[in-house]
């Protein structure tokens, strides 16, 4: 178990090197200066841009953070594999960047973003899992009843319109339509998290943006628990558990849900693991403070050095979950051995 | 993920290989036609199918008939004030209202129609292209090529997905053109993990083992044996991809980073309709319905294909 612990963490050493390779050879090509981008339309006082290009590690200094200037008086432009590996040296030391636009260090604006990402997917993750399940269990045992059908009908609703405008249609529904049942605390703007200005209990804000994020992973979860107990029922040993006469509830409680929740919890976990990695667009159309919007706000304004903070922890905390669901795999089915074999794929 | 998938060799089941190099069994069943038997028989697939043919209709003659009788989807109301033009409600002269510049909004729908469904098929053939060559190369050849394009593969699924297709527009830019290479370029893994495991179980058999004894060359076994035998896998995959690919347009246009106004697609029409919410929900409730139908049906139709063709998927 050990060892297949830390081979994973072997393999994940080259894989994060990678993604965050690749995105700081996209900030490279990206048109445009972001240096010049920070003064927008106006002019910088060109000691002020230099100081900046220094900071931001553009150009040479040395170790007192003293620009060095060539023999005929210009400043050296730091290659970008060095740009790099001092990237990788500072995010040994904890130090993510410091914000273009905004100034400020990277690490403080995540710590702040974060949190609000991490609440809504552990409501969310909870809706999926209470729901998602729910409704799979159901539709296995009443197989082709009017609720099996209703829950395969909504799910496959669900998987195929885009999220945002799930989201929206919630907006319109409970925050306009029912505008006088939801006592209008769930009307527009819903967004904003409880600030000064909130009105209502901080969880009711929750609500919407925690079931639109959960929407299509719900149906998923459904979807994969339906089918997973459906095919465990056909197994020998549930027929085996008929011949003895026990009730159907209790073969279901006793024997088939446990087998048949383990890829279920697979699932689940794996998608715990890419909502903590922010929705951009569930977090857009609520307007919610989280990280995925923090990051397209980044995009947009060529902000790379949050872009490069926020996707580094994204997919460090991505890893880890996506280790730790594989892990427990081991403990809720002990008919895997992990390391034996190789994952394929 | 988990992907054996082998054509069985059971007698009435003839892959196109097979066909291919014995003349005299021409007139017998083939793999497509057994499929095609199978899949008449599943109604929903067949309705999804006819609804994917009637939309790719509408769209490709929208030229000949939309602006004169709905209007251009890029002309603003002429002749009249702003004020009795601007987001009217549905009415036979708009089926579908007019927006805040007193355009058709069914007009707009039709022309987005057209943005959507080039993404979703232009997009995926780029990400099929290379998800075949990546897949093929790491299945075929092995050892250190599987390693480095999985690896690969693990870095391109590491990164969270949309994310990384706005970064990828911020650095290419925006425009038609660039989401569907943006889009391409991100989806090859899950294809070539598909093909790859594909390509691993059509190794097993004997025939490609009989052709390589025969002289085949590499490229001849993966052309002529290997690829015949998954392409079932392929078309099923791809189907279902057109309409991941239709949602990841959508909410790239929802962001403003996918077509450039004042071009229409459905996602920057639910953008436009956002801000009326309140007054004139069917602006962004219309465009929605368009997106939900289309990806609807490529699922059930991929779902369809999936059955006839009795390609096994893990399920979701």
């Amino acid at each position: 178990m050990v060892k297949y612990i830390a081979k994973r963490i072997l393999q994940f050493i080259p894989v994060f090197l990678g993604v965050t390779l690749i995105l700081f050879i996209m900030q490279n090509v990206v048109p445009g200066d972001p240096i010049k981008l920070i003064a927008g339309e106006r002019k910088l006082d060109p000691q002020v841009e230099l100081n900046l290009r220094a900071t931001h590690g553009f150009i040479e200094t040395d170790a007192d953070g003293k620009i060095i200037y060539d023999e005929n008086g210009d400043t050296i432009e730091t290659p970008m594999w060095k740009r790099y590996v001092t990237y990788l040296s500072d995010l040994l030391h904890g130090d993510l960047g410091t914000s273009y636009q905004r100034g400020t260090p990277v690490s403080e604006i995540i710590a702040q973003k974060y949190p609000y990402t991490v609440q809504l997917a552990l409501v969310a993750i909870v809706i999926e899992a209470v729901v998602g399940i729910g409704a799979g269990i159901i539709s296995a045992i009443k197989r082709y009843s009017f609720w099996d059908i209703l829950v395969t009908l909504v799910t496959s609703l669900l998987v195929a319109m885009p999220a945002f405008w799930f989201g929206m249609l919630l907006q319109l529904i409970f925050g306009v339509w029912l505008k006088d049942l939801t006592g209008g605390a769930l009307s527009l703007p819903i967004s904003g998290v409880a600030g000064p200005i909130a009105k209502y209990p901080a969880w009711m804000y929750y609500i919407l943006p925690a079931v639109t994020l959960a929407a299509v992973s719900t149906a998923y979860t459904a979807r994969i628990m339906r089918s997973q107990l459906l095919d465990v029922m056909n197994q020998d040993y549930i027929r085996t558990a008929k011949a003895k006469g026990l009730s159907k509830s209790a073969i279901i409680r006793k024997h088939a849900l446990k087998n048949a929740l383990i890829p279920v919890v697979t699932y689940v976990g794996m998608d715990f693991g890419a909502m903590l990695a922010g929705a951009i667009l569930t977090e857009t159309v609520f307007s919610w403070p989280g990280i995925g919007r923090e990051t397209y706000i980044a995009i947009t304004q060529r902000d790379w050095p949050i872009v490069m903070g926020t996707v580094t922890v994204i997919v460090v905390v991505v890893m880890i979950i996506n280790l730790i669901v594989d892990v427990s795999y081991a403990f809720l089915d002990p008919r895997i051995r992990l390391g034996s074999s190789k994952n394929e794929g | 993920m988990k992907y054996p998938h082998a054509i069985p060799a059971d007698a009435h089941i003839q892959t196109p290989a097979h066909a291919a190099s014995s003349s005299d069994s021409a007139a017998s069943r083939t793999l497509w036609g057994d499929a095609w038997g199978r899949l008449k028989k599943n109604k929903l697939a067949i309705i999804a199918a006819i609804w994917i043919v009637f939309i790719v209709i509408v769209a490709l003659s929208a030229d000949l008939w939309v602006p004169q009788v709905l209007g251009d989807p890029n002309a603003t109301a002429a002749g009249v004030s702003m004020a009795d033009a601007s987001r009217l409600p549905p009415s036979l002269q708009h089926p579908f209202g007019t927006d805040t510049l007193g355009r058709d909004v069914l007009s707009r729908v039709i022309y987005g129609a057209r943005v959507s469904l080039t993404v979703g098929v232009v997009a995926t053939g780029i990400s099929t292209a290379i998800g075949l060559v990546m897949g093929a190369l790491a299945a075929y050849y092995g050892g250190i090529w599987d390693t480095i394009i999985m690896r690969l593969a693990d870095i391109f699924l590491a990164f969270p997905y949309t994310l990384f297709v706005i970064a990828m527009i911020a650095v290419i830019g925006n425009g038609i053109q660039n989401v569907f290479i943006a889009i391409g370029i991100l989806g090859w893994p899950s294809i070539a993990r598909v093909f790859r495991s594909a390509i691993l179980s059509v190794k097993q058999n004997d025939y490609v083992d009989a052709a390589r004894a025969m002289g085949a060359s590499d490229a001849r076994i993966i052309v002529r044996h290997i690829f015949p035998n998954s392409v079932a896998s392929i078309v099923v995959y791809a189907t279902m991809n057109i309409g991941g690919a239709i949602l990841t347009e959508s909410a790239l246009s929802f962001l403003g980073m996918g077509v450039v106004p004042p071009d229409p697609s459905w996602g920057t029409l639910i953008q436009d309709g956002q801000q009326y919410l309140q007054t004139q929900p069917w602006l962004m409730i219309l465009p929605g319905l368009a997106i939900l139908s289309t990806v609807l049906a490529f699922t059930l139709l991929g779902d369809g294909l999936r059955d006839a063709l009795d390609v096994k998927m893990k399920d979701a």
